[in-house]
């Protein structure tokens, strides 16, 4: 009985944590916060110049992330198709499910080192960090909902006011503050301590077939996955078939132009064995499949890039060593950050 | 042990924080500005939305266009920005911040008044229809700017310069509506159109007592002509920057005129 009343007690103790405010749990050191810069890398396209990045800001940005709210039907959050376990891409979906279970036409791609992206989307038709997440917010099969239902429903829900309140100054919530907070959450996702990137400071050796894999790399495919961002951010056409369902244009959909027909933004690499499915319509779901397309599966078309012509030709030998490399760009040190998770799960 | 405390007090600033004062009160301001001395003053800009010598009625009034379409209007939008004044002796103000969204939709007349004009005898006046492409790359902006305004695409960043939807029975689609989104703000797809309507030999005089109003008409129906003829039953729905956007923004950029100055 006295057991009982004590584990009665605990249970009691537990949940009662469970409602502490966000800001406590997880513990959040303020200087865990902040513009990064790894050496060696190009210098950031947002570099938080008119959105100091602040931990007030960062908390704010992150309990948005996870908000139903930012939905029609109050269901969906951005941290739904983004997943902090598989580098914030959509586990298991080629396409992503929107309200009323309605389906999208692109892989939701995943997120990390955005400060140093021009541009955003496969197509690249968004150029701003800041309005992004405007495209998710209000597009009818994502979560369809509009920025003014959002802002009433924020200013409605208890702790948001000061929340906006510690970010910004006052508690007023705008579509500015909603997109800064988003970007400052969502530009402080570095990923950039993969054994990679320990190899790189000299700090980890590679086996011998991840080094095989590197070279091979280096070779063939870091042209467009240039190092250390593992993307030029440059669009082309890897040779897929067009599916016949989605009939997605890719760059050309913003371009208007027909030279870009059948491009999309090049992905970074990194966390590249955590992000699947593969490419834009996620039709690929290992990286084996994601290899035997540039062996065997281009196809040709006026737009194909140049340097795919003929395929990316490699023995078998050679696909293993180059999986066993990209294995290596997977960062568990960002995976497991518990600062990115949803603070109220 | 520490855990709660450490919860305690963590609560307690949240309380505190709570209590304090709005930092944005109002004070006591008294800026009475006296006429003798005032540097500055205001100048009133309106838009009368027409339709060739009609006002605008929205939805029940039918117009003819260049091409001999009926249409009805349902929606009529536009940013005015980037103001620069002249005065008579040549010299220029810029407007600081001039970006204005003129919404026709919730009354054919529409007006702003610009604060802070430096005292004198203006002549002419320079602005651009839409957005300049500085702001459709700099991120999240507010105000006029702001996304939820809805003349902002969300899939292809950058301003809707101009909105004009409608019905017309000769519309080539289904639905007998058409829709015109014109933006688009770099390279072969700029439609930025900067104006100077004339004042017709008048001026506005600003002064610390007196605030001039620059009543402006901007005739929808120039939309449809001059330099290209619009077609209803194939043009019906440009939504996207492009060849299109450009033919019709070419065709706006002479549809504000000054009607009459105000002193």
């Amino acid at each position: 009985m006295k057991q009982q009343v004590a584990y009665i007690l605990l249970i009691t103790v537990l949940f009662t944590q469970c409602k502490v405010d966000p800001e406590i749990k997880p513990a959040l050191p303020a200087d865990d916060i902040r513009v990064v810069v790894p050496e060696g890398w190009p210098r950031p396209h947002y570099n938080f110049e008119n959105n100091p990045l602040t931990k007030e800001g960062f908390i704010l940005g992150r309990s948005l992330f996870y908000e139903p709210a930012l939905s029609r039907d109050n269901t969906i959050s951005c941290g739904d198709c983004h997943q902090h376990f598989v580098a914030f891409a959509n586990a298991g979906h080629s396409l992503s499910h929107g309200v009323n279970g309605q389906l999208g036409n692109r892989n939701a791609p995943p997120l990390f080192n955005l400060t140093w992206h021009p541009y955003f989307m496969w197509d690249g038709g968004i150029n701003h960090i800041e309005v992004q997440p405007l495209a998710p917010i209000t597009n009818p099969v994502e979560m369809d909902e509009t920025m003014e239902n959002v802002i009433a429903k924020l200013k409605n829900k208890s702790n948001y006011r000061k929340m906006f309140k510690d970010a910004f100054g006052d508690d007023s919530i705008t579509t500015q503050r909603i997109f800064r907070a988003l970007a400052q959450f969502m530009g402080s996702m570095y990923s950039y301590q993969s054994k990679y990137d320990m190899v790189k400071k000299g700090k980890a050796t590679f086996s011998a077939a991840e080094q095989r894999g590197y070279n091979l790399f280096v070779q063939k495919c870091a042209i467009c996955h240039k190092e250390p961002l593992m993307t030029d951010f440059s669009f082309k056409n890897n040779g897929l078939s067009v599916n016949p369902a989605l009939q997605d244009s890719g760059r050309m959909r913003i371009t208007g132009n027909p030279n870009d027909r059948n491009k999309f933004k090049v992905p970074s690499l990194r966390n590249v064995a955590l992000t699947s499915p593969y490419m834009h319509d996620g039709r690929f779901e290992t990286l084996e499949q994601v290899l035997d397309h540039y062996r065997f599966g281009i196809v040709q078309s006026p737009t194909l890039d140049t340097l795919l012509q003929n395929g990316i030709p490699m023995s078998d030998q050679e696909k293993q060593d180059l999986i066993q490399f990209l294995y290596t760009l997977t960062d568990y040190e960002f995976i497991y950050d518990k600062k990115f998770d949803n603070p109220n799960r | 042990m520490k855990k709660i405390a450490l919860i305690i007090s963590a609560l307690s600033i949240i309380t505190f924080t709570n209590c304090k004062k709005d930092p944005s009160e109002p004070s006591n301001n008294n800026n009475n500005n006296n006429s003798n001395t005032a540097t500055t003053g205001k100048l009133i800009l309106t838009f009368e939305a027409m339709f060739g010598d009609s006002a605008l009625v929205l939805n029940n009034k039918t117009y003819v266009t260049a091409n001999g379409d009926s249409v009805k209007i349902s929606t009529f939008k536009y940013y005015i920005s980037n103001i620069t004044l002249t005065k008579t002796d040549n010299s220029t103000y810029t407007v600081p911040e001039s970006y204005y969204l003129v919404n026709h939709n919730s009354s054919s007349t529409v007006s702003f008044t610009l604060n802070n004009i430096p005292v004198g005898q203006y002549k002419a006046i320079k602005m651009l229809i839409g957005v300049d492409s500085a702001r459709n790359v700099s991120g999240a902006q507010t105000g006029a700017l702001d996304p939820a305004n809805g003349m902002f695409w969300s899939w292809s960043t950058g301003y809707i310069m101009l909105k004009l939807e409608g019905t017309s029975p000769q519309s080539g689609s289904a639905s007998k509506s058409f829709f015109y989104h014109i933006g688009g703000f770099s390279g072969t797809n700029n439609v930025l159109k900067w104006i100077t309507p004339s004042f017709n030999s008048a001026t506005a005089n600003v002064s610390g007592s007196m605030t001039p109003e620059i009543h402006f008409k901007t005739d929808i129906s120039e939309i449809f002509k001059t330099p290209n003829t619009i077609n209803l039953a194939t043009t019906y729905n440009v939504t996207t920057p492009g060849l299109m956007a450009k033919m019709i923004a070419d065709n706006y950029a002479d549809m504000i005129t000054v009607e009459h100055i105000h002193n």
